[in-house]
This record gives structure tokens, sequence and C-alpha cells, in this order.
């Protein structure tokens, strides 16, 4: 069996959903606690992540290495793509060349966002237990505040759709009915999940995530 | 409008994307030709062909174009009509907004004005084994009996006539992919579905599982709505891909 563009490119769709989109969906729902539960409720989320075993291979074997693929790959496929919605204005099409337009955008804005929060702590610059404080920082910035909504929208967008072009790729949903329920079920995830993203965005604004005084630490 | 004589005579305008040969710069001329009831773009190019002179009144040579049954059926005459990829018999000047821009579908190497090469479908056709081996050297017998259910639903994908409006159409087929496009594709499953044809499907899918096979498709799903036919392309290509994920698993378990 010789590896090629099948096997290159169903690794793709493979590594966008497992686990590139699980971590999206971990990642959404750890920040989330910090509107629902505030900074306490951050950080304890985030300390338990800091406690599981092997955390850097883990964040290694199943981020990084995934994304940075998925990442690449997905470049490739994009500059492969001739638009042509301005003959072709057709809905499925557009949706076609938006996941391609977010993927660069969630591109350059996870690199960004990578290299703000996770590289910093990398660098020794900032803590886990003083992320709340960093992203409380970044988030009271108006224009970063927009860039990280711009990112959001184009990160679950992309997993949205994404989850749908997976579906009919792997042959789940076959039929035009079942691709069109799988649209509204899909786009549904894009907007609760875009809402909760930016909830937890303006939670880090609140002036309780300035600093960590109030914050118990296990 | 003081000359009513002429004015009242009403034409037809055209704009035409001319190349005249493989390798040349593609240009466009205007054409203003004498109205007919019932004109359908062949008619048209036809009338230029009588009488090759741009709109301006200056000689020209005539538009080259291919065409056969003027019924929609064999798919040489495929063209870009006001941007869009369709058949120029089928295309009449009544319902086509003016002037009328007719291009070749130049997804496929361009020949000379709007005649295209279309090897490469046939070429397709031929690397997915679009066809049922019953040649032998001794007499098979009869085949198996076919379902009307499913005769019914082969004879959808059976009146695809390889016309490219599809490849066209398609986002990803481009000189920077060598995706098989959706025509051949659909064509797997029209074989695969028929009884004697099932007995190959795994060389079918098989070829559809190379580089520049089924993984090039995007999802754009222009194909099925440019299609003249109305062939389900995109639950083609969705079966196909339930195929070869099976096919694909199958093959890792050793089964
Ligand atoms: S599937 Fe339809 S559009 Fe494509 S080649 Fe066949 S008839 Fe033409
Ligand atoms: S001439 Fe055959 S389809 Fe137009």
């Amino acid at each position: 069996m010789s590896v090629n563009s099948y096997y290159y490119r169903k690794l793709h769709s493979l590594l966008g959903v497992i686990p590139v989109g699980l971590f999206l969906i971990e990642h959404l729902l750890t920040n989330y606690t910090a509107f629902k539960e505030g900074q306490q409720g951050f950080v304890d989320q985030v300390q338990w992540i800091h406690s599981l075993p092997l955390v850097l291979g883990l964040e290694i074997f199943f981020i990084w290495l995934p994304l940075l693929y998925h990442a690449v790959y997905g470049l490739y496929v994009a500059y492969t793509a001739r638009n042509n919605t301005s003959n072709f204005g057709y809905f499925r099409n557009w949706m076609f060349r938006l996941q391609r337009f977010t993927g660069v955008i969630t591109f350059l804005f996870v690199a960004w966002h990578f290299f703000n929060t996770r590289f910093q702590v990398t660098l020794g610059h900032v803590t886990e237990t003083t992320l709340g404080p960093l992203m409380h920082g970044i988030a009271t910035q108006p224009v970063y505040f927009a860039l990280y909504v711009i990112g959001v929208i184009a990160a679950t967008f992309h997993f949205s759709n994404g989850m749908w072009s997976f579906l009919v790729s792997w042959g789940v949903t076959v039929g035009p009915r079942a691709q069109r329920v799988s649209t509204y079920v899909w786009m549904a995830v894009f907007v609760i999940m875009t809402i909760m993203f930016i909830l937890s965005l303006t939670a880090f604004t609140d002036p309780s995530f300035q600093d960590t005084s109030n914050i118990k630490f296990k | 409008m003081a000359e009513t004589a002429t004015a009242a005579k009403k034409t037809v305008k055209l704009i035409v994307t001319r190349q005249d040969s493989p390798e040349s710069k593609p240009y466009t001329e205007e054409f203003e030709i004498p109205y007919r009831p019932n004109m359908n773009v062949i008619s048209a190019l036809m009338e230029i062909q009588r009488n090759p002179k741009k709109a301006d009144g200056s000689p020209t040579t005539p538009v080259c174009w291919e065409s056969n049954c003027l019924e929609e059926v064999c798919g040489a005459c495929s063209m870009v009509i006001n941007g869009k990829p369709r058949q120029a018999c089928s295309a009449l000047i009544d319902k086509l907004e003016q002037p009328v821009r007719v291009a070749p579908m130049s997804t496929f190497p361009v020949q000379r004005d709007l005649v295209i090469d279309r090897g490469r479908m046939f070429h397709a056709l031929k690397k997915v084994k679009a066809w049922i081996p019953i040649d032998g050297t001794y007499d098979l017998g009869p085949g198996p009996r076919m379902a009307e259910a499913k005769r019914q639903e082969a004879y959808e994908l059976a009146r695809c006539m390889t016309c490219g409006v599809c490849l066209e159409a398609c986002p990803n087929v481009n000189d920077k992919t060598s995706f098989i496009g959706p025509a051949a594709i659909s064509q797997v499953r029209l074989f695969n579905s028929h009884p004697t044809g099932e007995m190959n499907a795994h060389e079918r899918l098989e070829a559809l599982m190379e580089d520049g096979g089924i993984e090039g498709c995007g999802n754009s799903q222009n194909c099925v709505r440019a299609c003249p036919k109305g062939i389900p392309l995109t639950t083609s290509i969705a079966e196909m891909n339930r195929a070869t994920t099976k096919h694909l698993f199958k093959r890792w378990l050793g089964m």
C-alpha cells in the first residue's frame, strides 16, 4: 500500500477532528470556567490540567504536532483551490471558500495566541497561576480584544463547518437531506461556541482578574 | 432612433473569447448578428461563420466550436455562456442576457476559440475502469439480474455525457491539482452498483484512492448545481467516500 495524497488528505481530515477539534472544545470549556466561576474556577481548571501525567508529552503529541500537520497541509489545500464564488455564488461554494479563508486566519491567530500565552510560560515570563492576569491584560486592550474575537470566530467556524465536511468526506452524511440537517446542526454549534468563547473573553476583562491576591492555589 | 429601418431590425450582441492556437493568448471579439426567433448559441455561431465580421464591420476569421447532437446528449458543445458552463445547443438566445458572453471551458486545454480538449475525462474513465469486463475465452453465461429499483437509480448516473461542465464548475479541478473530477467518481458508483460490475468494485475504489482521486473533493458542491443532466454528483461522491473508507479499514485489518 503506497502512501499517496489520499492518505495525506485523510490524515489531515482526521487530525482536524481528533485531536485538534477535541482540543478546541476542551479549551473552550476551560475558558468558560472564567465566565461561570470567575478566576478561582479558572485557576482550579488550569491547575487540574497541569496535574495530568506527562502533560508536556500530551501537549506535544496530542496538540502541537497534529495541529502543525493540519495547519501546514491545510495551507497547501487552501493554496490549490481556485475560488469561483463570483460565477457560482451558491451557499456551499461560499462555505468552501470561507473554510479555506478561516483556516488561514485561524492559523495566524493560533500562532500569535500561542506566542503570547503558552510560549510566555515556557520563557518563564508567566506561570500557569498568573494566566488570569495575563489574559486580563490582553482582553482589556480594545485592539487585542477585537483580534481575539476575530480569531475565535474564525476558529469556531472552521471547526463547525469542518465537521460538516468531515462527515461527508468519511461517508457518514451521504444524501442531500442528511447533509442539510448536518448544516443546521453545525451552524448551531458554531453560534453556541462563538458565544461561549466571547463570554469567556469578556469575563477576563473583569477587575477580579487583575491579580491573584484572592486566589487559593493547590 | 431616427433611422427606424435599421433600429427596427433586432440584433443579437455577442462577446466571444477567442484563441488562435493552444499556446497563444486569448482575446475577445464583439459581434452583432441579425436576430431570428428561437436562436440558440450554436445558430448564432453559425451566423458568424456565414458572415465573419466583427460588430464594427471589420472582417475576422470565423469562430471555431464543436457540436454534434444539437439536443444536449453528446456534451460536445460545452462552453462558458454568461459565466456558466453549459451546452451551447440548449442555450436559447431569448433566455440569455445580452451581450451574450461566450468563452471556452478553460479548465481544459483550449485548442482554438471555443474548441477544447476533454481528453482528461476519458483518461479518468480509463483510470477508474468505468466499464464491465465480460470478455473472455468462453461463454460466461447470463449475468445476475438487477433489481428494478437499483436499475432506475443506475439509469440516473448513466446519463452522464462526459461534457465536462462539472469539472469546469469545480474549484478543485485546476492546474494546481490532479483531481480526477466529479464525473468519473459518479461513474465508479454506477459500475460498482451493477451486479456484474460489482465483481471488480475494489479495483475502481482503489483507483479513487490514488493521487488526485476522491480526496481532491473539497465539498464545494458546485458540480451538482452545474450538471445539465441533474446527476446526483454529491451523493455519488459521499457514497464513494463511504465505500473507500470501508475499503481502507478492510485493507488495514486484512479482511
Ligand atoms: S456528471 Fe453531468 S456535468 Fe459532469 S460530465 Fe457528466 S453530464 Fe456533464
Ligand atoms: S451538440 Fe451535443 S450537447 Fe450540444
